[in-house]
């Protein structure tokens, strides 16, 4: 079939800009629309026209370019189109800016682009913002995600995720939530409120809450990518380099997680296909990061999945090590989930019992009352202690907290083994 | 330039404020370092005081004694200011000397 072949390189360059450039043509189209629903609307056609054009005349050297020329001239349309129906209104931009030609956009506006990049991602991450439309307005505006995928993958319906996109819009523009990058004095904070959406989407990518799948890989690439993005916008900011640094050492350990439908845990993992490159990386980030005391939470987090990464063998774990990073970790963040981790460290440093005892007090918080973790945990450790009637107990309470197909799957193994 | 409403709340149980006095002293600072985004401001009595208008079915109002929505926290000044954008009328509102807390309210812009 004549055109077969190329039309599906053509859709693969476009789908690839999509996942690369979509940020960067967007920030650049908000500089001439000054309102992100017009720019929106302007890039989603300037994809759509990519596909023909492309397609007719081969795909261009630098896609971002082309695609950010597309879209701004699509956006300058929009506005005379407007400004015809409306007359009165005066004219916001000369048309000259959007027809100059493409290669004289990317280098005059790089700069700029970056700083609009981080306006861009600023003002999804706003505080003003719930935290779900935080998230979902990043999926949306940073990644490009539709909104049919936003919904696919939080696991809600699609009207609930289009009406908390419309009404985080709707807020930043009655509010007048502004497009700036900000202070210096407020700069951490507001970093930090970005990490934290960032790090969300990447673990929901990476252990899926509920459903079939233990991962959901695109989540997780897509929480990556915008890792990158951060530390490529702020190359020295610490807190960037920490969450970095623990994407790139939890995700090399990928291919090892699955052992056919079933979890693979950190002791049985085969250590030989994890991702060397993404050790060797997060690691020096890890280093970097910590420099600066005190340590942000996710140069900890990192530092102590860095600890696993570098370990030859379960066995040869370095259980001290990773129990006072978590005795750190704890100072700066004081969550249930870090004192149930640091309590099974505990237990791996100073034997199962001191391990236990903890894990018992903590079954009193009312937050980790329903995680299924904490008593896959204390399974685990009665298990070694050769406590069976109590490990089964708690393997069986696991199993009923747990939503995920993989984790059961692996919990129900475990207790026949007790059982048996 | 927006403009918002600074909602102040406060836990009425826990307000000792002497008869006849109408601002404390950390508020005429705020107020004087603020001046210059502060359009209006009051502060109220307390909601033992209110009294609430609802319409009822048949067209006309019931008048009821005490404040609009029972709460702990209690509807008790206000300001309004102007400012550039969300960033600074929260920062104004970070400075409002209340223990309990504020609200920041954009006030609706009507196009003509």
């Amino acid at each position: 079939m004549p055109g077969g072949v190329a039309s599906a390189e053509v859709a693969a360059a476009v789908a690839d800009a999509h996942r690369s450039q979509w940020a960067f043509v967007l920030a650049a189209t908000v500089r001439v629309t000054g309102n992100i629903d017009a720019a929106e609307e302007a890039v989603q056609d300037a994809y759509a026209s990519a596909l023909e054009t492309w397609g007719a005349r081969g795909v261009p050297d630098n896609p971002g370019a082309w695609l950010t020329t597309a879209a701004r001239r699509r956006a300058l349309d929009m506005h005379r189109r407007a400004a015809t129906a409306r007359r009165a209104l005066p004219k916001l931009i000369e048309p000259g800016e959007a027809a100059s030609d493409t290669e004289a956009i990317v280098e005059a506006a790089t700069e700029s682009i970056r700083d609009d990049r981080l306006r861009l991602i600023f003002i999804c991450c706003h505080p003003a913002l719930s935290f779900d439309a935080q998230v979902a307005l990043t999926l949306r505006l940073i990644c490009g995600l539709s909104t049919a995928d936003a919904a696919r993958a939080f696991l809600v319906p699609e009207p609930t995720m289009a009406a908390r996109i419309t009404r985080a819009k709707k807020k930043i523009q009655a509010a007048n939530i502004p497009y700036r990058v900000p202070d210096a004095s407020e700069l951490g904070e507001r970093v930090n409120g970005v990490l934290a959406v960032v790090y969300l989407v990447y673990t929901t990518g990476h252990t899926a809450p509920s459903g079939a799948n233990l991962m959901r890989r695109d989540l997780a690439e897509r929480a990556y990518e915008l890792a990158r993005m951060l530390r490529q916008l702020l190359p020295t900011d610490p807190a960037v380099a920490g969450l970095l640094a623990l994407i790139l050492l939890t995700d090399a350990r990928r291919n090892a997680r699955l052992d056919g439908r079933e979890l693979a845990l950190l002791a049985d993992q085969d250590r030989s296909v994890w991702d060397h490159t993404a050790i060797t990386e997060g690691a020096a980030l890890v280093r970097e990061s910590l420099s600066k005391h005190p340590p942000h939470r996710f140069a900890l987090m990192a530092a102590i999945a860095a600890v696993h990464d570098q370990s030859r063998s379960w066995s040869e774990t370095d259980w001290q090590e990773i129990l006072g990073l978590y005795d750190l970790l704890i100072e700066t963040w004081t969550s249930p989930v870090v004192q149930l981790n640091r309590a099974i460290a505990l237990g791996f440093a100073h034997g199962f019992e001191a391990g236990l005892a903890v894990l018992d007090d903590l079954s009193a918080e009312p937050q980790l009352a329903r995680y299924h973790y904490l008593q896959a945990a204390r399974a685990d450790f009665l298990t070694r202690l050769g406590r069976t009637e109590e490990a089964r107990l708690a393997y069986e309470e696991a199993i009923v907290l747990t939503d995920n197909e993989a984790e059961r799957a692996f919990l129900e193994r475990r207790l026949a083994d007790v059982a048996g | 330039m927006s403009k918002y409403l600074i909602l102040i709340f406060q836990d009425e149980a826990n307000v000792r404020q002497p008869q006849g006095e109408s601002i404390t002293t950390s508020y005429q600072e705020f107020m004087q370092r603020r001046s210059s985004s502060l359009l209006a401001g009051a502060a109220l009595e307390r909601t033992t005081t209110a009294t609430s208008v609802r319409p009822d079915d048949a067209g006309g109002f019931v008048v009821t004694d005490g404040p609009f929505a029972e709460s702990k926290e209690a509807l008790g000044g206000y300001f309004l200011i102007e400012a550039a954008d969300l960033d600074e009328a929260l920062q104004i509102a970070k400075e409002v000397p209340t223990a309990t807390g504020v609200e920041v309210r954009p006030v609706r812009v009507v196009s003509p």
